[in-house]
């Protein structure tokens, strides 16, 4: 009952005319930034992420920028589809899995009903995941202030350890990603000791404050993203029109349950992936799909434009959003690389992410938690009836929007740091990761990385120091133990595939 | 492509083992430290040292590169099969405008500041490399340059450099500020 009280508090926090603004204005931007291809919801949020100390300026609050950071990644998670569909190419990564249905049937003369669906199925996925989360986060807080230092390192190894074992992408590569991240999180001084470290090439003047977190997101995102967008998609984009009347949206409206069995797996799976440290909306859509199709009895349609396609893994992109969100609001540990920028950018407004943010703190988790739920109906609202709108702005050239995102990625980082050092690290690490990107090494846990390494190493230094050195801490206490073990089967995952792999190619020879 | 991938896990070893040189530097202000004195995982019962959380992870990474040179010689990763150029022709020039653009960008900043440095690279990208009007390029560095100066300078008091422009913000402080 109290959380119910509380929620209601949250909500009524979150309709105040400004944060109502800024969900609203939050929303917008990320209908846009989601549906444009090549930025993604992580682009958005690293990107504006220096504009809002001007939000928690004005307004004095610190959920107030949370609350338009939140919003742009919940409206990223609609404006993916629209692209998805009416392109033919995913606007991020989480709505890669759309297009499979999604764009045949709008090449069939149904986009309105694609799109109508991606964004009711969408809301369900949202308002779902907003319920669990409701229920769900205060408990997970409550234990959660029982994890000591070996606990909390042992969940960063497995948000790690997920990266290596699910993500699928080149292992080795992926783990010097991860390193890379965290060795640069240490350089400039010694957290514990407060002594000097890794000055690289002897200058003071660029690393002696360290490397900011942002000036890698957004290199990353900003700069290097950008470059290789412009380097992929050199071609034209053929844009499928959508009639879209008052008669034919509510026809689509209509036809909506037919797509109820890959809503209701798309808002469960997607919840239950994104809370998965590191995963996020991306894997979570694509399982989604999988599992929907898998259980169907006309898995022959999948992929020729069936509801269901199109709905599961938009249920599931939202759903997971706010599942990602969980691990991030009671542990402290993003669920994805958006999330991981917010818990960055919560740091920086001078909040200490964890379980005790529900005690200290429930003037921000709150409204926070409310805004969700606001964030959700107008993101529903503004995207049925902006849709032909939307297919407008999405006619806008890449030759005009790429130089505002790179002006706003130079002055970004700047005005968040005002060293102009920053600002050329930041080019540098883009130029760096466009290069590294061509040959297949994700960027992602480098981000994710340099956000948890200003944690994660004082953690297991702490928990080294408690053991005299022994590193059996993190597998002898009751909570660190399994978190550990499930770590470690997941890092030795891709090594069985390896083993199985082989003794399969053994027996067919 | 498969050069690239070669140099490239070359280069990240290489810089694996500075960041460990690197790493196992002591303090500053102790001349008598000894180079990787700092990495141990219990120092004097005091847990692990200054240098130990870089050296170790700098050493994954450093085997984690040589990994990806085995990958290429075993021809196991998509880039060490792949026959494609690293970049094409298009990419190559692509690069050196874009990037060129980009690190000219930032060269002006140091001379004209940002609201001198905003208004050309938005013309320079839009109008010679997007073949946009050239009324339409110098509309939108004009409006952003303006949305900029009232953004930071005047709303986020955050006062962004101007160069050799200075003198001509003076009179609008004196408006704004």
């Amino acid at each position: 009952m109290e959380i119910v009280t509380l929620l209601l508090d949250g909500v009524w926090a979150a309709l105040q005319p400004t944060n109502l603004g800024l969900a609203f204005l939050g929303v917008i931007i990320g209908l846009f930034v989601g549906a444009m291809p090549g930025l993604g919801s992580v682009n958005g949020v690293a990107i504006l992420l220096p504009f809002t100390f001007v939000i928690q300026e004005i307004t004095g609050t610190i959920s107030s920028p949370m609350i338009f950071l939140a919003a742009i990644y919940y409206g990223a998670m609609y404006g993916g589809a629209i692209s998805s569909i009416t392109l033919g190419i995913p606007g991020a990564s989480t709505a890669v899995a759309t297009t499979f249905d999604g764009r045949p049937m709008a090449l069939s003369g149904n986009a309105e009903k694609a799109l109508v669906i991606a964004a009711i199925a969408s809301f369900a996925g949202g308002t779902v995941s907003n319920l669990i989360l409701t229920g769900t986060a205060p408990l997970l807080a409550s234990v959660a202030l029982k994890f000591g230092n070996p606990e909390i390192f042992a969940l960063m190894l497995l948000a790690f350890a997920t990266f290596i074992g699910l993500s699928g992408d080149d292992i080795p590569k992926t783990i010097i990603s991860i390193c890379f991240g965290l060795v640069m999180s240490a350089v400039g001084f010694d957290i514990i000791s407060g002594a000097p470290r890794l000055l690289l090439f002897d200058s003071t003047q660029w690393f002696s404050r360290g490397i900011q977190f942002l000036v890698l997101a957004i290199g990353v995102y900003g700069i290097g993203e950008m470059l290789w967008t412009i380097n992929s998609s050199r071609d034209s984009l053929k844009m499928t029109e959508a009639n879209i009347t008052l008669d034919r949206v509510w026809n689509a409206i209509k036809s909506f349950p037919e797509a109820w069995r890959g809503t209701t797996i798309g808002s469960f799976l997607g919840f239950f992936v994104g809370i998965l440290p590191a995963a996020g909306a991306t894997p979570g859509s694509l399982m989604a799909y999988g599992v929907t199709k898998m259980v169907s009895k006309n898995q022959e349609e999948f992929g020729k434009g069936r509801a269901d396609g199109v709905a599961a893994p938009e249920a599931a992109n939202n759903s997971a959003s706010t599942g990602a969100m969980l691990p991030m609001m009671t542990l402290g540990i993003p669920g994805s690389p958006t999330t991981a920028v917010l818990l960055a950018g919560m740091v920086i407004w001078g909040l200490q992410p964890g379980p005790l943010l529900f005690t200290n703190q429930p003037e921000f988790v709150w409204p926070l938690i409310g805004s969700f739920y606001i964030s959700n109906v107008i993101a529903v609202t503004v995207n049925l009836a902006c849709i032909p709108l939307f297919l407008k702005v999405l006619r806008m050239p890449f030759s005009i929007l790429a130089p505002l995102i790179f002006v706003l990625s130079v002055v970004g980082t700047y005005a968040a740091y005002q060293n102009i050092y920053d600002v050329w690290l930041m080019l540098i690490f883009g130029i760096g990761a466009f290069l590294l990107r061509i040959l297949d090494y994700p960027l992602a846990p480098a981000v994710l990385a340099i956000v948890l390494g200003p944690i994660a190493e004082p953690k297991l230094r702490q928990s080294l120091l408690l053991s005299d050195g022994s590193w059996m801490i993190f597998l002898e206490r009751p909570i660190a133990g399994p978190i550990t073990i499930a770590a470690i089967i997941l890092l030795l995952l891709p090594l069985y595939g390896f083993i199985r792999k082989r003794m399969r190619s053994g027996k067919t020879s | 492509m498969r050069i690239a991938e070669l140099v490239t896990a070359f280069a990240i070893a290489v810089f694996s083992l500075y960041l460990m040189w690197e790493s196992g530097e002591g303090p500053s202000w102790d001349p008598t430290a000894v180079r990787f004195a700092n990495i141990g995982i219990n120092l004097n019962n005091e847990g692990p040292g200054s240098g130990f959380w870089p050296f170790w992870l700098s050493l994954v990474m450093f085997v984690c590169s040589i990994m990806v040179g085995i990958n290429w010689f075993r021809r196991k990763s998509p880039p060490s099969r792949s026959k494609d150029r690293f970049l094409d022709t298009y990419g190559v020039k692509m690069f050196a405008l874009v990037g060129g653009g980009l690190v000219a960008f930032l060269l002006l900043i140091g001379l004209l500041g940002f609201y001198g440095a905003i208004p050309i690279f938005l013309f320079y990208y839009i109008y010679v490399l997007g073949k946009h009007p050239w009324w339409l390029a110098a509309l939108i560095g004009v409006g952003a340059t303006v949305f900029c100066f009232f953004f930071f300078d005047v709303a986020m008091r955050i006062v962004l450099p101007k160069g050799a422009l200075e003198p001509i913000f003076i009179p609008l402080y004196d408006i704004f500020l």
